[in-house]
This record gives C-alpha cells, structure tokens and sequence, in this order.
C-alpha cells in the first residue's frame, strides 16, 4: 500500500524534518523522496509505504496537515493508484 | 521516483485548479422483488431494501474521496423504473411509494434519488396511466425524488400521446411548486431513446434488464479540457481532437479506479463508466468555455455545432480506451442553468433556444434545464418534446427534454434554483402554436433505418 505526499510552498529549514517525523510516528516508511523546483514553488514529493501503518489514513492525513500548517506550506497524501491510473497505460 | 514529478503535479493542478472531480457514484438497485399485492406494502419493502443496500455507499464514497484526494461530488441511488412496480397502484398509491424513496433518500444521506420513471416509447399500461398522473404530486411532494419517461425510441418511434400528456405534467408540476421557482421541473425528464444505466440525474434510472444492483460512475472535468486546450491555441482541429482525447483519458481512468474501489468496498458490481463532461455553475466548470476556447466569440454563434461535435466525439474516443465498460450518457452535456459560460451566451444573446436544439442532435443529452416563460402553453411544451424526441429517434441517440416553465417568469427574468442546479434566464422560444399537431396524438411510426435485422 503506498502512497504519495506533495508537500508545496516556500522552502525553509526542517520540512524534511517535520514530515518525516509525522511518518516516523505512525511507523509508515519512505520509499522515495525527491524535490524540485516547479512554477516558482518549492516542491517536494515523496513515495511512501503505508502497510505497516499504525492509525487509519484519515488520521495520517490529519497529522501530516498539522505538520504542514506548522511549516506554513501545504502538505497532500494521496493513494498511488490515482497517479498511476491517470498517467501508465 | 517510479512516479514522474510532473505527473504527479498534473493530476494535482487538475483536481485543486481545474476542478477534476468524480461527479458522481450512483448505486442502481433493482426493486422488483419488492412488489407486492398491496401497494402500501410495497412501498416499505421498497424503504427497507434501499436502506439496507445503499447504508455504506455516502460514507464510503467519502472514504475513497479522501484516500485518493479527488472530490466524489454526488452520491445517489436510481431504482427500476416506478412504473413497473405498482400492481394494482392507483395515483395515490404511486405517491406514497415517492414518499418511501424520499426517506431512503434522506435515511443513506445521498443527494438524489432517481427511478420515478415510465417507459411508454410505444404505449401506457393501465399502470402507466396512473403512475404519469402521479407524477406532479409525486415531485411536488418530495425533496430527492427525481422522475423521468421515455416517450420514444429508435425501434418504437413516439408516443405523441405520452408527448401531448408531458406538457401538461410540467405545467402542472411547474405549478404546484410555484413557490420555489418551479423547482419540481428540474426534478423531471423527458427522454427518447433513454439508457438503462444513466448515473446522472435527473434521468438515472435502473433498468429491467440490470441486475440486482450495481455501481454505475460518472466522470466530469469541462475545466480540466479547457486548460489543456488553452495549450493548444491556434493549433489545428486535428490537435485539438488530439487533446481532448488524451485529457478524457486521464479524467476516465480516475473515473475507473474510484468505480471499481466503490464496487469492491460496498460489494456491489461495478456496472459502467459515464463518460460525461458535465459542467457546474463554476466559474472554470463550464463546458461552453471550452467551445469559446476553439475559437468561438460565444457559445451559441455560428460554428458552435461543430464545435460541440468535435468535443462530443474526442470525449468518446478517449474515455473509451480508458474503461471496459462504457456507458449511460456520455458525451458532453449542456445544461443551461449549470454552466457559467451557458447562462452568459444566453444573457449576451449569443445563444439562442433555436442553436441550443441545433447542438443537443450533436451532444450527449438535450434541451437540458432551460426556463421558459411561464405561461407557455401545454402544447408548445409537448411540441418541444416531439422536436427534441425526432432528433434523438432519428439519429439512434438519447435525447432529453428538462424544462421549466418558471410560474409568473417573464423572457429576461432569472430564475434560482440554487446549488448544482444553478440558475437560469428565462429563454424566449416562438410564440406560434403548435396546439392542433399535437392535439393529432397517436404514434410517430419508427424510422426506416432501425430495422436492422
């Protein structure tokens, strides 16, 4: 079960910090990170692995949003699927 | 990253820029086991087992919502045709069975609940006859309920009885519900050629020969294939048929993962994809933008039919490599009071009631909510029927006619029905009569082309 994180907004320190320790308290697993660049946004998008997650995707979702507002950047968690579907034929 | 970074932030700009949504998830469930030989019964057969099949289908539809991050819009039930039900129903009985789908309805919080609906293509049982006159009641007195007949077919050709007796029923229907700007006719839909598994309303209906339930998706995203057009300005139409087939696509396999999720989680079959553009009164939602983007000062001036045939035809193509099970609508739909850049052509005078019938013999639906003064005469109703119902019978497609005429509203007026249902100018249509056509009745025999075997 994976799933992908974009988090956008101005850089600053301890984004990488804040999120992962939200992921890191619900025991789910980074896969992937990579950052970027896009129409002038800081942005950073990250693959995790959710199996072993210990609370349901609505609280994750919940946590993450905390970290986000913290941070004062936008932060979504979405199943892979959609993006799968949407681009892979 | 297995993923693409543009990707990803294409299907986010989509879904947070563009309003990407699914608009709707919509559970068709079969009521002929709950016929009975007292019609009362029947009615609480029919509040219990659409209580008890659709009782997860909003939460779950929210649940998916948020796991995948794309808006599910609407959630809604459609049942077999009423009609069909009432063994031994009178009017008042066909009423009640409306109050028990309005408390389902509101008991699984769905937003509508389509089925209150006849098929009569090529004549009226003694049911039928009781039923049809139920229906103003019927959409008078409830909230969700939502009703539809079919009068004609590309086998049957028209019921021009069935034709004559509509214009009395949205009359009717437009007057009991005088208070609220005749909202009950935008609860109401005549059609030809009707499909079986519609998920939108306020034509959804699950047909006889569906089973005994399925989860039937409708797509949407006018906003999403504008923005896509608007990179292809000045391009020629091959580019621009190109474009749209790529973009329907992506909005169909969207459409896809939700059904078949929606399906597995509430154990339901999943039964088709909708491949529909379906605007809202958004800003940015609007399916007559993207005929403007083409290159159009307006919708409505000339070069608009071929327009919307283009966008029709490429929503097709895309959406059907996407998904293995199409069906319902699908096409692009053109309601005037849900879609911004609709009720503008109008205002401006740009569109007229005459281009807008030119266009529905190319788009998915038809004359689909549009306001007429209200005192516009039963026969000129039925006559936009028959107009409407010709072109669809004739060119083996679906049309529909959802029209109100707004009680005490005037050529200019505006008239409110709020949320998704938006707003709507009141269209000036011709003031000849066409009383004596259609007080002729009797059928408009089938076209020489549908004798296919």
């Amino acid at each position: 079960m994976k799933a992908v994180i974009t988090v956008v907004g101005k850089d600053k320190t301890g984004i990488i910090y804040h999120i992962s320790k939200a992921l890191y308290e619900h025991n789910v697993n980074i896969e992937d990170l990579t950052q970027t660049i896009m129409q002038e946004n800081f942005t950073m998008l990250m693959l995790v692995n959710y199996e072993m997650m210990e609370c349901s995707f609505d609280e994750l979702k919940a946590a993450l949003n905390v970290a986000g507002e913290n941070l004062g950047l936008s932060v979504r968690l979405q199943r892979e699927d959609i993006f799968d579907a949407m681009h892979k034929i | 990253m297995a993923l693409i970074a543009k990707d990803i932030i294409e299907t986010i700009q989509m879904i947070e820029k563009d309003n990407l949504d699914i608009r709707t998830t919509t559970m068709g469930i079969s009521l002929f086991d709950c016929i009975s030989h007292n019609p009362i019964i029947t009615a609480e057969k029919i509040y219990d087992k659409v209580t008890k099949k659709a009782a997860r289908l909003v939460k779950t539809a929210e649940e998916i919502g948020k796991e995948f991050g794309i808006p599910i819009i609407n959630k809604r039930i459609s049942v077999t045709p009423v009609a069909m039900l009432g063994s031994g129903a009178d009017r008042d009985d066909y009423v009640e069975i409306a109050f028990a789908l309005d408390r389902a309805a509101e008991e699984t919080g769905v937003d509508f609940i389509g089925g209150y609906s006849a098929l009569v293509q090529k004549g009226f049982t003694a049911t039928d006859l009781e039923f049809l006159a139920s229906i103003p009641q019927a959409l008078a007195q409830t909230q969700k309920v939502c009703s539809s007949v079919n009068v004609g077919s590309s086998k049957a050709g028209i019921n021009m009885d069935a034709v004559k007796w509509m214009g009395s029923i949205i009359k009717e229907t437009a007057y009991l519900t005088k208070e609220k700007d005749s909202i009950g006719c935008a609860k109401f839909v005549v059609f030809a050629n009707a499909v079986e598994d519609n998920p939108f309303m306020a034509g959804a209906f699950h047909g006889p020969g569906e089973p005994e339930a399925v989860i039937n998706v409708g797509v949407s995203g006018p906003g999403v294939v504008k923005s896509a057009l608007e990179k292809v300005e000045g391009m020629a139409m091959d580019v621009v048929a190109e474009t749209i087939k790529r973009t329907a696509f992506k909005i169909t396999r969207a459409g896809m993962l939700v059904g078949k999720e929606m399906s597995q989680r509430v154990g339901v079959p999943f039964g088709i994809m909708d491949l529909s553009l379906a605007p809202t009164p958004k800003v940015g939602d609007s399916v007559a933008e993207i005929l403007e983007i083409m290159g159009l000062e307006k919708c409505g001036t000339h070069g608009t039919t071929a327009a919307l045939a283009l966008l029709n035809d490429a929503v097709k193509k895309g959406g059907i490599m996407a998904s293995s099970h199409v069906g319902g609508l699908s096409g692009a739909f053109i309601p005037v009071s849900e879609d911004a850049g609709m009720i503008d052509a109008v205002i401006s005078g740009a569109l007229t009631f005459d281009k807008l019938e030119a266009m529905t013999s190319v788009c998915s639906v038809g004359i689909d909510m549009v306001a007429v003064s209200g005192d516009t005469s039963e026969s000129t109703l039925s006559a936009i029927i028959a107009d409407e119902a010709a072109i669809g019978v004739i060119n083996n497609k679906t049309t529909a006619v959802r029209i109100i005429p707004a009680y005490g509203k005037k050529v200019g007026d505006i008239v409110n029905f709020g949320g998704l249902l938006g707003s709507a100018p009141v269209m000036a249509i011709s003031e000849y009569s066409s009383e004596d056509f259609i007080a002729r009745g009797g059928r408009i025999p089938a076209p020489v082309h549908s004798f296919k075997n």
